[in-house]
């Protein structure tokens, strides 16, 4: 059970797919423009994560290794059907707004990025808390994302009005908008260090830079690696100089009243 | 050590002219058409002007501070991109779009980039388009009053099959952004930065030329028609003032001959046959973007390599 847990943690924050693993960028710009919208598109993959990734690892022994992409496709466009034919039935609204993009899940890469590198190689359990926590990761992408922006753009969340009319920036509901709020969110991330694969301290990062790239100098990743690793040792031997200091002091201290007593 | 035995790299030569002086000769040669700006829109078109450029220096100086880089608001490229952009504004624009035009201008397009010299695409221009989408309402149409009455301008006039007054829109007596309006204005400033050798003659000509042969090729064939597109909109402001921008300009001659006809060939094709009167600056910005490409394309052959055939 811990490692399911551990799979919905590395979904949701380690491995953002928005934000962290930069999947699934199609929906992601297109879909956004209402919070209504983001939150829709994002449980729709979901859904169709949890059962693909579950169907995948439990046929991953019977799957023939050199089909197994068509074979996936296959699984993965007849769950799309059968989400888009529900949502027609039960949220037309919905399907209309995202129109084209919910048969479009099927070339989504998070599903099939998800098939090759976890539920391929995992249980059937696992890989289905995988898919829950990248569903639920890309859910909350798409709707930090929406909300920005239709906030921005059309001055509403989740079709409140919160900005008035005369003060919206159309742009946030364009295209070039959808971008401009993706760049800011993942540059946001970054900067607070949100714990992610990308994000490690700067000790014990296999990143180039630790996420730290205010500091690297030029672009040689080789260098930047041996900087860190020089700055670490520095900070090490710092730390044990001034051990060693403190120690020398109390030792010190001790003789001296050793001292004062014998006297 | 001998000083006489230092061996450094090339540049030896070294020009004494600054990033400030260009800047602030292009702030000079700005001043006659914001004054007729002024003087013709009224106290409204001085604020916008202060708005942005106070907008620009301040967001300039925000930014740098806050990311501990050496602020550069004394080189005067601020001072600039707020001028244009303020010179692009319709005059009847609440304060708060031309500022947040700055703010864009500088930090998204200008110091996201990593700073003067960096950004791949006119910031006040991109800024411009920015507002265009954003504020579609206040940008355009209503927008543009002359003498307190809303007119369309010339441009969509023309756009509309009527016909305008070619001596009024050269000397400034129509509605339009604060800058681009006086033609007589903007070519006294042209004239001074062509003096004192800040922009060459290459990027305008070939701009101006190839915009003429266009419109007279696919409008219509009369000598008025094109002196009108000529004299008309932001083209004159954009050709002098935003297309010849050093960063996002081509650096090598034959590569400004390519540029000012790409922006030739883009304007007249959005003025012609787009949905908008104006093309001007999408023009300009996407023909930014082709700076890279024209600049691979035409690097001149090196010293002494000249006969050999690739």
């Amino acid at each position: 059970m811990n490692k399911c847990m551990e799979r919905l943690y590395n979904g949701i924050i380690k491995e953002n797919p928005t934000f962290v693993l930069m999947l699934g960028m199609c929906p992601t710009l297109a879909t956004t423009t209402t919070a209504i919208n983001g939150v829709g598109m994002g449980l729709t993959t979901t859904a169709v994560l949890i059962f693909s990734n579950l169907i995948i690892s439990a046929l991953r022994k019977i799957i023939p290794d050199r089909v197994r992409i068509p074979a996936y496709i296959v699984i993965v466009a007849s769950l799309v059907t059968i989400v888009q034919l529900l949502l027609k039935a039960f949220l037309p609204e919905l399907d209309k707004s995202l129109g084209i993009f919910i048969p479009l899940i099927v070339v989504n890469c998070i599903i099939l990025g998800r098939a090759e590198a976890y539920a391929a190689k995992n249980g059937p359990l696992e890989s289905a808390f995988d898919g829950i926590g990248m569903g639920l990761g890309f859910t909350l992408g798409l709707t930090c994302i929406a909300v920005f922006r239709e906030l921005l753009g059309a001055g509403t969340v989740f079709g409140f009005t919160i900005i008035p009319e005369a003060y919206k920036i159309s742009i946030f509901g364009l295209a070039p908008g959808a971008f401009f709020v993706l760049a800011g969110l993942t540059a946001l991330q970054n900067k607070f260090k949100m714990p992610s694969a990308t994000n490690g301290s700067s000790n014990g990062s296999v990143l180039a830079c630790g996420g730290n790239c205010m500091n690297c100098t030029g672009s040689a990743c080789m260098a930047n690696h041996a900087q860190l690793e020089t700055r670490r040792l520095q900070a090490e031997e710092d730390a044990l100089t001034a051990k060693k200091a403190a120690v020398a002091q109390k030792q010190a201290e001790l003789s001296a009243k050793l001292d004062k007593k014998e006297e | 050590m001998n000083k006489l035995l230092n061996v450094s790299s090339s540049p030896h030569a070294r020009s004494n002219v600054l990033t400030q002086n260009l800047m602030f000769d292009v702030a000079i040669a700005m001043i006659p058409a914001s004054v007729y700006g002024v003087y013709q829109f009224g106290l409204k078109a001085l604020c916008i002007l202060l708005v942005t450029i106070a907008g620009s220096v301040l967001s300039e100086y925000v930014y740098e501070s806050l990311m501990g880089r050496p602020v550069t608001v004394m080189d005067g490229s601020a001072l600039v991109t707020g001028m244009i952009l303020g010179l692009n504004m319709p005059p009847e624009i609440p304060l708060w779009i031309p500022f947040l035009g700055s703010i864009f201008a500088i930090i998204v397009v200008k110091q996201l980039y990593g700073g003067l010299g960096q950004n791949f695409m006119n910031p006040a221009l991109a800024a411009r388009c920015f507002l265009l989408i954003s504020f579609a309402n206040q940008m355009s149409g209503s927008a543009f009053k002359l003498d307190g009455v809303s007119t369309a301008t010339p441009l969509s006039v023309m756009k509309n099959g009527g016909t305008v007054d070619v001596a009024a829109m050269f000397v400034g007596k129509i509605p339009g952004t604060i800058g681009e309006v006086s033609v007589v204005a903007l070519l006294i400033g042209a004239a001074y930065l062509l003096y004192k050798k800040v922009i060459s003659i290459r990027i305008p000509a070939a701009y101006l030329i190839s915009f003429a042969v266009f419109v007279f090729i696919f409008g219509q064939h009369t000598p008025a028609f094109v002196l009108a597109h000529l004299c008309g909109g932001g083209l004159i402001f954009g050709a002098f003032f935003m297309a010849t921008d050093y960063v996002t300009s081509p650096i090598t001659p034959k590569g400004q001959i390519v540029f000012g006809i790409l922006l030739g060939v883009l304007t007249g094709l959005f003025r012609l046959f787009g949905g908008a009167p104006e093309g001007v600056s999408y023009a300009i910005i996407i023909s930014n973007l082709m700076v890279p490409l024209i600049e691979k394309a035409t690097l001149p052959v090196a010293f002494g390599k000249e006969g050999k055939k690739a």
